[in-house]
């Protein structure tokens, strides 16, 4: 189909969304991401059963977290597709990205470069 | 194991706002069974705790350690390089590491980061449930392994009280009645007899009543 999405995207390849932990999420805010969204396959369809049932919870955890410290938890999310549906894909990087320009950079990016300044 | 629960980040965070240097200590014992200060659980605190202090333009070293235990000299050990250049340790054990490893480097405050709650056992993933006080006369072998202490709310000795209602207890009606649980198993063990025998008063001077308890074993000193 050779799609375009936004190029502003590093994808991390895994091979089931169970393996994301709290701690990837919250490291890759702490190295100065804008946002992470988890990507993981429709729910009940998860070949190790309950993969991507975790890492929902794991980015609920992610989120209050965010939230707690004034980070903001808008900024991680959880979606659901299929591997077929390259065309779902392109949306949910469009609107993730539509989301994040609108709450703007990372706060701890934007403290970081003052101190450093 | 001993069974703890994080403290909520705000209270964490309240708890540490003048500080500039801090060590996270985990415990890879029983808060790690329960999910609330092990490797991973100091791993998350420290990353949260360290974006925290940088949104509010605090640069704040924060190291992590994760002991064996807390509980034990050897293990403690191993901080006293470190310890004296932070300003506070936070510590993830139980409540008796926490006052351990105070008692051992008298110069460093400690905080501790979680609550300490229960001895208890893993129900089921993320469901901890209380199954002994430490009362220091164990009586499970009359009440068929059921601890009338640890399950019955009212702690009685001879019971049901009459607040049992169909297996539950008064004050809440998914607990179930730690009595009617003792009845159950023994029935099963072929044991209703032993119900009827009443149980003496219980001394509690052996439990906390009679003050902080201590055991000394000549011989394995």
């Amino acid at each position: 189909m050779r799609l375009q999405y936004p190029s502003s995207i590093r994808i991390i390849c895994l091979p089931c969304t169970g393996k994301v932990d709290l701690i990837h999420i919250l490291r890759s805010f702490e190295k100065g991401a804008d946002g992470v969204y988890v990507v993981g396959c429709m729910e009940g369809s998860c070949q190790f059963t309950s993969g991507n049932l975790r890492a929902r919870k794991r980015v609920e955890q992610a989120r209050l977290i965010l939230n707690t410290i004034g980070i903001g938890g808008d900024r991680v999310q959880m979606f659901n597709l299929a591997s077929s549906e390259a065309p779902r894909f392109v949306e949910v990087a469009e609107e993730m990205t539509r989301k994040i320009l609108a709450l703007g950079p990372n706060p701890i990016k934007t403290v970081r470069k003052k101190m450093a300044a | 194991m001993i069974v703890a629960k994080q403290k909520p980040l705000e209270e964490i965070i309240e708890g540490l706002k003048n500080v500039g240097k801090i060590l996270v200590a985990g415990c890879n014992e029983c808060v790690t069974v329960c999910e609330s200060g092990g490797k991973k659980e100091v791993a998350v605190l420290a990353s949260a705790l360290r974006m925290a202090f940088m949104n509010q333009g605090k640069e704040i070293k924060i190291d992590e350690i994760t002991l064996e235990r807390q509980c034990d000299h050897e293990y403690l050990e191993e901080l006293r390089k470190h310890i004296d250049q932070y300003d506070v340790v936070l510590s993830l054990a139980c409540g008796v590491g926490v006052q351990f490893l105070a008692e051992k480097y008298m110069r460093t405050p400690v905080l501790p980061g979680v609550d300490t709650c229960f001895m208890g056992v893993t129900e089921q993933r993320g469901v901890w449930t209380e199954r002994c006080q430490g009362c220091g006369q164990c009586i499970l072998a009359r009440t068929g392994g059921i601890c009338p202490v640890s399950r019955c709310a009212k702690r009685i000795f001879n019971g049901p009280c009459g607040g049992s209602t169909r297996g539950k207890c008064e004050i809440d009606k998914d607990l179930d009645c730690g009595w009617q649980l003792i009845i159950n198993r023994l029935k099963e063990l072929g044991r209703l007899d032993d119900y009827e025998v009443l149980i003496p008063v219980k001394d509690w001077s052996k439990e906390r009543a009679g003050g902080p308890r201590k055991i000394v074993r000549e011989d394995v000193r």
